[in-house]
């Protein structure tokens, strides 16, 4: 900017400037310089929590100090949105200490239709999370009640399904049906990988097709809906438990807020495929604090004949 | 026979005006059809048409997706994008079906489920999820065909088959290429790219293991010969539909299971 230097002389220099020359005045000076600190400070908030990060409600917008957010299991005090989770901080709160196996650990997705740079950032992924893919199975104990449990990681691609997502799933309730065990899914997803074409559409009758059978066979399948399980995992297994729990004001529903706004033309309401309005129009049993959960899931399994485990 | 076809030459085809909807088919294909209206639960959608008729003699069940042959036709039909209480009425019928020992036949033919603040609320997503989970285990023979665009769950919704035929131009879409293009890129305009990236053909289902079987269609398109892309496709259905027939159910309900759950690629 041309102005840019030129205006700050002038400003500098401007006459007539005041120039303390009395005690008084140069204790005027100071008073006023430490209110306009104060004033500063409070406007930017205390200077000690400058430094340190915040995080902003997605629903309520309000800032959170990062610490007080991961104190709370990331829900935010202000409207109890409940948050995204990483796989680690799901199985913490979820199962028994040091009670989790995992199931097809290994797996690993291929790149069923070629799609440019797939397998590369499926590499960067892996490294940056540690994670396979977007989902890790295993069996756990919650509450010393044995059960099959698959917990979605939305870091990973957003969670969306693809081949090993799709087999994982598939493999845990194969497993829980020949063992006679209940399946918990914590769910999250943006949908079908689109990287993986048609494949991952696939996935859903693959998934849809073996809690079909789990059912079938008299097994306890509970989901808990979480921030956000949309697209094709709501259009298959997330929408089939014989329970439907969700975490409150997580996003549930099938298409895409954008996609649909575009079609109707105007804008939706905020509450909109919020788990409460999933509730409200049928789709969800109960929505339940995450710091309830574990509680919760131990009744509904011990109510439905599955018991704790012989010490 | 046709040179082989891009995705976007074959969008194209399936795009031009004139080419056969269901409503063309089914009088070529079955006698005395009557149509059933309504999931019993909500309303009757007009996007999903269902009924019985006869297959060469054998009564069959029809599930089918409308597509509109102009602007009126596809008003009225919601554009073949189906609400849930269409997957609910196909959902009804199936098990009616299932209750008199009855094949069905379903026609794909939708670019996806309708996306709305009504589909929502009356539950899109459980609505797909529970005809892909009970056509799963549906005891008596189910055959599904493409008829043009197959577009996602809202395809799949009707897909989940013992055997699937795709017409020789007909595509089959995890969602639309403008769609992909959109997600994937954030520029729907690079569709036409979308498309031939996608594996989306008759051709492409063949190989992935999705289809088992292309349906030849006239020279140029079906929309050239109606006569002779409906007599192809009852060439197809009608024996297949025999052949599942005197299969044991439960080894068919196997073979279906098997189907979708070797679809995949992951190494361990």
């Amino acid at each position: 900017m041309v102005g840019g230097v030129g205006g700050r002389v002038p400003h500098k220099a401007k006459p007539p400037q005041y120039t303390p020359n009395t005690k008084q005045q140069r204790t005027v000076r100071f008073l006023l310089e430490d209110f306009f600190d104060i004033v500063k400070k409070r406007f930017n908030g205390n200077s000690d929590e400058d430094t340190k990060e915040t995080v902003k409600c997605p629903r309520c917008q309000t800032n959170i100090l990062l610490e007080r957010y991961q104190e709370l299991h990331k829900v935010c005090p202000n409207c109890n949105y409940h948050g995204r989770l990483t796989f680690q901080e799901r199985l913490e709160i979820t199962v028994d200490k040091d009670s989790f196996t995992e199931l097809d650990s290994s797996m690993i997705s291929r790149d069923p239709i070629g799609f440019p740079e797939y397998p590369e950032k499926q590499a960067q992924l892996r490294e940056s999370t540690g994670l396979k893919d977007a989902i890790v199975t295993g069996t756990a104990l919650v509450k010393n009640i044995p059960v099959v449990i698959g917990i979605m990681d939305s870091r990973y691609m957003m969670a969306s399904m693809g081949s090993v997502v799709g087999e994982k799933i598939a493999r845990a309730f194969e497993y829980a049906t020949e063992n006679n065990l209940p399946v918990i899914l914590f769910t999250a997803s943006g949908g079908a990988r689109m990287q993986e074409g048609i494949v991952s559409l696939m996935q859903m009758a693959k998934t849809a097709g073996a809690v079909k059978l789990h059912s079938d066979s008299g097994g306890l399948y509970i989901t808990v809906l979480t921030d956000p399980t949309t697209g094709g995992v709501t259009a298959s297994f997330a929408s089939l438990g014989d329970i439907i729990i969700a975490e409150p004001k997580v996003l549930v529903g099938f298409a895409g807020r954008r996609v649909i706004e575009s079609t109707i033309r105007q804008r939706l309401p905020d509450d909109f495929q919020l788990a409460e309005f999933m509730q409200e129009h049928g789709f969800v049993d109960m929505i339940t604090d995450r710091k309830k959960m574990k509680t919760v899931l131990a009744h509904l399994l011990e109510m439905h004949g599955y018991s704790p485990k012989e010490a | 026979m046709d040179e082989k076809k891009t995705a976007w030459e074959c969008l194209q085809i399936v795009h031009t005006k004139g080419r056969p909807t269901v409503r063309d088919y089914i009088p070529m294909i079955f006698e005395n059809f009557y149509e059933m209206h309504g999931d019993r639960l909500f309303g009757d959608d007009s996007a999903i048409i269902g009924g019985i008729g006869k297959l060469d003699g054998v009564p069959v069940t029809v599930i089918a997706q409308v597509k509109g042959r102009d602007i009126n036709e596809n008003k009225n039909c919601n554009f073949s994008m189906p609400h849930p209480e269409g997957y609910r009425k196909a959902l009804r019928l199936a098990r009616q079906a299932e209750k008199f020992h009855r094949p069905v036949v379903c026609f794909i033919d939708t670019p996806g489920a309708f996306c709305g603040i009504s589909a929502e609320e009356r539950g899109q997503g459980e609505a797909i999820a529970k005809n892909i989970a009970e056509f799963m285990t549906l005891r008596t023979p189910v055959i599904s065909v493409v008829l043009g665009e197959g577009g996602s769950g809202g395809a799949l919704a009707l897909g989940v088959c013992d055997e699937l035929a795709v017409l020789e131009n007909a595509l089959y879409t995890v969602v639309s290429p403008r769609a992909f293009a959109s997600i994937l890129w954030k520029d729907p305009s690079r569709e036409q790219e979308a498309c031939n990236i996608m594996q989306i053909t008759a051709d492409d289902m063949l190989r992935l293991g999705i289809a088992e079987t292309v349906i030849k269609e006239p020279i140029g398109g079906a929309h050239n010969d109606l006569d002779k892309i409906s007599e192809n496709i009852r060439e197809y259905l009608s024996p297949k539909i025999r052949e599942k027939l005197q299969k044991d159910i439960d080894e068919l309900l196997r073979e279906r299971y098997n189907k979708f759950r070797r679809i995949g690629e992951f190494t361990e």
